[in-house]
């Protein structure tokens, strides 16, 4: 077992990339028992530092001091032998291997041939013993739910003897229930001397599990002082750099005629269950409808059988009154409907090709822009550069390829692509997952924007916060079904949280 | 009669197999630890030649087959450089590891050997007393040695890839490779173990086509037995067992085919040829859905960190 | 702004010297396993050729087939799939065309020859589009099932010019050399440059090479092909049909491959031969990668392999090197283009590089 972790310092860490100051000469610090939050936006560098003290990146300079002695973490390896585990982001497990040999992976990394489950098994027992994390330690990785996961996480890290824990956005995927008692056993760790560093955007998460608190902003630390001293509201001035004033929706929808009828829809998913099981809802002119829900609940397959990508297997889906039930694509856009893909990168754009080509990537196929199959380069030049300079996207000129624009900027070039096309109808997939807070800002007064034009719109997110600044109705979606819909409401938040979990009526939880 | 023709195509169908067996096997390794490489095929015939040589020159088999191994690995070291450290396409990749051998394999046996010549090579091993059992004797206990190393390797495999260490490495690595890097282990490093393995018993089995098999060596003697390695790979879903009766079921049509030469059943030559080439076909056609249960990481080349 | 593009393009040049230089120094120790001086071998392999007008217009003849093939499996690539059956399309494509001119051998030049391409590319486009469709339907791997259809191509057309169309002249001398009889005239392109082999196709070839440009890039269906290739997930979600123009692109790949089959019937040999494919179906590959994948790098491309391959056979009779050892180096150049693609993709590598090269300062940002 590695020495008991007292003290932990990072000195005057810098890391670069191409092109970025991912880390500017940080200095933090952590001791036993402590939670500290690393807070900050996106590309703030809180991943990038982690992954230096994890071992997975070598900063150019700086040094790292484990109770007064110097020590150099060049592996993750490394980062074990000094008692230091994290639990990424995206989960790193092996879905086709069991969780036991998950766990011994951990252990093989001098060994060739011996491979000791049994010795694993116990430990993984004593593990789940200590801090009440009951898993079956036979059953496969993608047998698992996301919650089920993360305690796999939590137990190889500690199986593995990390006194030091970095969590980086450990809730990102849980229901509001989970993430509760994941704060609940951080604590419990803290209690027993581990220390542990928590990477979160969530303001409130933050407040709630943190002794202390380190803001960075754009690479350096701005901040660090005791969580308490705080309110959410400063802490998100001091993340932002700049008082923060997302767009929110100012006055009620008076929006009767409906735009988008999904009826009764059924719908296979990818693994070939029913995704969409009977699902039912509305979107009427001038009005933003919200899909909350814990991802993987069927707002993937919703967004893409609306948009025809895929087929339903029963029910109907009407756009403006027309029956648009499992028309081909095309179709569909060309009657007038709008769609933000979630996976931005490889779905709403294609990232080889050049701005130009994707600004036209809805219309190459009509005139003006092409004629008899030809297309007519002038105009997609006047075209495309008119709508870089009206949405304000950041590129060198309209030639660059989209696979060298900030992640704001594709979505600007995407919103460019939907909105100009006016549509009668827009879906919008997770929108501003992943942007800073700038651009966000900016998706959503362009949603806004699209709702005072009398467009329907449908966002689908996670964040309540998003869905509770500009839905006018929330709809709470759960194992492919509507399991309610809210107005917005004072309470409704905190009956969101519980739908999501699918319990519809409290008295059950009690 | 009936019964002779059918002994006579399994006890021919089963040191048929042996090549393929060891390309496929050391095929799945390559792809369980998520690299495709196409270049099996070249450098069986690389591996063939090799043995061949020394055999000629030298006489002895088993240095022979040490060539071919040590040539083989040569190969394979140098398709990890392409594939693992400068992360390039691994099927096209493959198909230039591929031309490479075709095209050396086919110059130096012009500029060493220059014309068909036969050699000794090794011949069947028959077991004293099981060897002497009607038909079963004939089927199973009358084939060269490495006939029964090849199937030996089929369980060892196994064990190799599900209760060892490096397997369970091994199968991280080609199926969520950042995971096993968070861990610690040197993904690259497996990659490269898994290739040169890989394309050791790619070279061997180059090696048994001349030595153990045809006796001769011929420009492009492989004629497509590394490719179909590879596809059945795809057919046995990635596991030993499965690539074992793969190769049976190839090497028995194949043996087939040669017995309807043999026995002068009156049917073009050519069309005969085609059928192994066309049951690939099949085969990959019928096992498309089985291409879900393969290492999720294949073909993709590792980046640590690589930002979304 | 222009000085950095200017770096960025001698970066590039750079990089794709080094990676071919790199490539020719192994080269140049299998030429030493072949006992041959590699210095002399290359030598004659790049200068002999382009000595005299024999050189000049056999790397022209080697190079219509090459760019042809080369077109072909530029489209393929540009779809997302890659052909590797250029031999067998090649081989299918040339029966085709020489059943046709077979058939109709008093059809006038300027019918007889539109007509004969045409079946070649049909063809060629069947071969092809047998493999496109396996993999947009039924998800087989494509390198795979067009090598396979190699196979079978090759003993196909052998079947059919040892039998059906042997040349009745070898079957009357006894020869059985497995050849079709010689076509008429009015199916033979023309000698461009007399007492060469020099013809017609090259010209051809130049124009289906601009004309694959214009496709791709300035016609709807070449948008939609590339976006099905660059990414397959985008271009469903704008309504293209991915399987389809899988289907699409390696029709056409295989056509073209088809279509070089053709070339090399009415143009070189004039009848159906064993040795009809010559390789130009896997030589066709270094040449789409060395072009870029790029129409108009194609044409150039062509040309330099045409060269080697040209000065292959020279260096045989003059350095007494098998002429197969170019495959081996086209293999090799194909490993090292592949591998070159890192110091363009990985822009940390790049940077640092370009540094090193004083083709940059530290402080400048990269792409946008």
């Amino acid at each position: 077992m590695p020495e008991i972790i007292k003290k932990l310092e990072m000195r005057k860490i810098t890391k670069k990339f191409p092109g970025v100051l991912a880390c500017n000469n940080i200095d933090i610090h952590i001791n036993s028992g402590e939670i500290v939050a690393l807070l900050g936006e996106n590309g703030a560098g809180k991943t990038t530092l982690m992954n230096v003290l994890f071992g997975l990146y070598q900063p150019e300079h700086g040094e790292i001091f484990l109770n007064e002695k110097k020590v150099v973490i060049n592996s993750p390896r490394k980062a074990f032998a000094y008692g230091i585990g994290m639990v990424h982001q995206h989960f790193m497990l092996v879905p086709n291997l069991t969780v036991l040999e998950n766990i011994a992976l951990g252990f093989t990394s001098n060994k060739i041939f011996k491979l000791e489950l049994n010795k694993v098994r116990t430990k993984i027992d004593e593990v789940s013993k200590e801090y009440g994390l009951s898993v079956n330690p036979d059953a496969y990785i993608w047998q698992l739910s996301v919650g089920e996961q993360q305690r796999v996480e939590l137990i190889k890290v500690l199986c593995l003897g990390a006194n030091l824990l970095i969590l980086d956005e450990p809730t990102a995927a849980l229901t509001p229930q989970e993430t509760d008692e994941l704060i609940g056993l951080l604590k419990i760790m803290a209690k027993k001397d581990r220390s542990i560093i928590f990477i979160s955007h969530k303001l409130n998460e933050v407040k709630a599990v943190s002794d202390r608190v380190c803001v960075l902003r754009n690479g350096s630390l701005v901040y660090e002082g005791t969580t308490p001293e705080h309110s959410v509201s400063t802490l998100a001035e001091k993340m932002a750099g700049r008082e923060i004033s997302m767009p929110t929706l100012k006055e009620k929808s008076h929006a009767t005629s409906p735009i988008l009828e999904i009826k009764n829809v059924f719908a296979k998913g990818s693994m070939g269950t029913m995704a969409l099981d009977g699902f039912t809802l509305t979107v009427n002119r001038g009005e933003i409808v919200g899909i909350a829900g814990v991802s993987g609940n069927g707002q993937k397959e919703l967004a893409d059988v609306i948009n025809g990508i895929n087929h339903i297997e029963s029910g109907q889906i009407l756009l403006n009154d027309e029956d648009i039930t499992n028309k081909a694509p095309q179709k569909i856009i060309n009657k007038g409907m709008g769609y933000i893909p979630e996976d931005r990168m490889h779905e709403g754009t294609i990232p080889s090709f050049s701005v130009k080509e994707n600004i036209i990537m809805k219309d190459y196929n009509h005139p003006p822009l092409s004629k008899n199959t030809f297309l007519q380069n002038k105009i997609i030049e006047n075209y495309s550069s008119e709508l870089i300079n009206n949405f304000d996207i950041k590129c060198p000129d309209n030639k660059t390829s989209c696979a060298s624009l900030s992640g704001g900027n594709v979505q600007k070039v995407i919103l460019a692509r939907e909105l100009s096309r006016k549509p009668k109808m827009l879906i919008a997939s997770y929108p501003i997952r992943g942007l800073d807070i700038g651009a966000a800002e900016y998706v959503h007064e362009q949603l806004l924007e699209a709702r005072s034009e009398n467009i329907g719109v449908l966002l689908i997110s996670e964040e309540l916060d998003e869905l509770l600044d500009i839905c006018d109705r929330i709809a709470v979606i759960y194992e492919g079904k509507t399991l309610d819909i809210l107005d917005r409401d004072i309470d409704t938040k905190s009956k969101l949280g519980l739908l999501m979990a699918g319990i519809k009526d409290e008295k059950k939880v009690i | 009669m009936v019964l002779n023709f059918i002994i006579g195509i399994i006890s021919a169908g089963i040191p048929l197999a042996a090549p393929l067996l060891l390309a496929s096997l050391g095929e799945m390794f390559n792809q369980r630890a998520g690299v495709f490489n196409l270049g099996v095929e070249g450098i069986m015939l690389m591996g063939a030649f090799v043995g061949f040589l020394v055999v000629l020159t030298i006489g002895s088999p088993v240095l022979g087959f040490l060539a071919a191994i040590l040539v083989g690995a040569v190969m394979g070291l140098l398709m990890a450089v392409v594939t693992v450290k400068f992360k390039a396409k691994q099927g096209i990749s493959g198909i230039g590891l591929f031309m490479l051998g075709w095209g050396l394999s086919g110059t130096l046996f012009r500029v060493y050997v220059g014309g068909i010549t036969s050699i000794e090579g090794i011949r069947t091993f028959s077991f004293p007393l099981l060897g002497k059992i009607p038909i079963i004797g004939e089927i199973f206990f009358q084939n060269n040695i490495l006939v029964y190393i090849t199937f030996l390797l089929v369980p060892i495999s196994w064990y190799v890839l599900n209760k060892t260490a490096w397997g369970l490495k091994v199968r991280a690595v080609g199926t969520n490779p950042q995971a096993a890097d968070t861990l610690g282990i040197k993904v690259e490093r497996i990659r490269f173990q898994c290739i040169i393995l890989g394309s050791m018993m790619a070279g061997l089995a180059g090696a048994y086509l001349t030595i153990a098999q045809t006796h001769i060596f011929a420009d492009n003697i492989t004629a497509g037995r590394g490719f179909i390695a590879v596809a059945l790979v795809y057919f046995g879903k990635w596991k030993p067992a499965g690539i074992m009766w793969g190769t049976l079921l190839f090497s028995l049509a194949h043996a087939l085919q040669r017995s309807i030469q043999v026995y002068g059943i009156n049917f073009p030559y050519e069309i005969a040829v085609i059928i192994p080439y066309l049951l690939v076909i099949v085969v990959l056609a019928l096992s498309y859905k089985s291409q879900l249960l393969g290492p999720a990481a294949l073909g993709k080349p590792f980046i640590r960190g690589s930002r979304e | 702004m222009k000085k950095k593009l200017y770096n960025e393009t001698i970066y590039r040049l750079l990089i794709i010297v080094v990676a071919v230089l790199s490539a020719l120094i192994v080269g140049a120790i299998l030429l030493l396993i072949a006992k041959a001086n590699p210095l002399k071998a290359y030598y004659v392999m790049f200068t002999e050729p382009l000595s005299g007008k024999f050189g000049l217009t056999e790397i022209l003849v080697r190079a219509a087939p090459l760019m042809l093939v080369g077109l072909g499996i530029a489209i393929a690539f540009r779809s997302g799939i890659i052909n590797i059956g250029g031999e067998g399309q090649i081989m299918i494509g040339a029966i085709f065309g020489t059943f046709i001119a077979l058939t109709f051998p008093n059809l006038p030049t300027y019918i007889l020859l539109p007509f004969v391409f045409i079946a070649s590319f049909i063809g060629g486009a069947i071969w092809g589009g047998i493999a496109g469709w396996m993999k947009a339907y039924l998800s087989v791997n494509e390198i795979l099932s067009t090598i396979m259809l190699n196979y079978i191509a090759f003993q196909v057309y052998m079947f059919l010019i040892r039998g059906p169309l042997i040349d009745p002249q070898e079957v009357s001398y006894g020869t059985g050399v497995p050849q079709t009889a010689l076509l008429s005239k009015n199916a033979w392109l023309v000698r461009i440059i007399p007492a060469s082999r020099l013809h017609a196709g090259i010209i051809v070839a130049v124009i289906l090479a601009i004309l694959v440009y214009i496709f791709l890039w300035k016609t709807t269906i070449g948008y939609r092909l590339r976006a099905a290739g660059a990414e397959a997930k985008a271009a469903k979600y704008i309504g293209v049909n991915v399987k389809n123009y899988l289907v699409l692109a390696m029709l056409l790949s295989g056509g073209f491959a088809g279509m070089a089959g053709a070339i090399e019937v009415c143009g070189v040999h004039h009848r159906a031969l064993e040795s009809i494919s010559a390789g130009y179906g896997f030589s066709g590959i270094v040449v789409a990668l060395f072009g870029g994948l790029h129409p108009l790098g194609i044409i150039p491309a062509s040309a330099v392999f045409g060269l080697l391959i040209v000065g292959a056979d020279m260096m045989q009779r003059s350095v007494t090197v098998p002429a197969s050892i170019i495959l081996a180096i086209q293999g090799l150049i194909i490993l090292a283009i592949v591998s070159s693609q890192i110091f363009f993709s990985n822009i940390a590598l790049k940077e640092k590089i370009m540094i090193k090269l004083k083709l940059m300062k530290s402080g400048d940002k990269d792409g946008s």
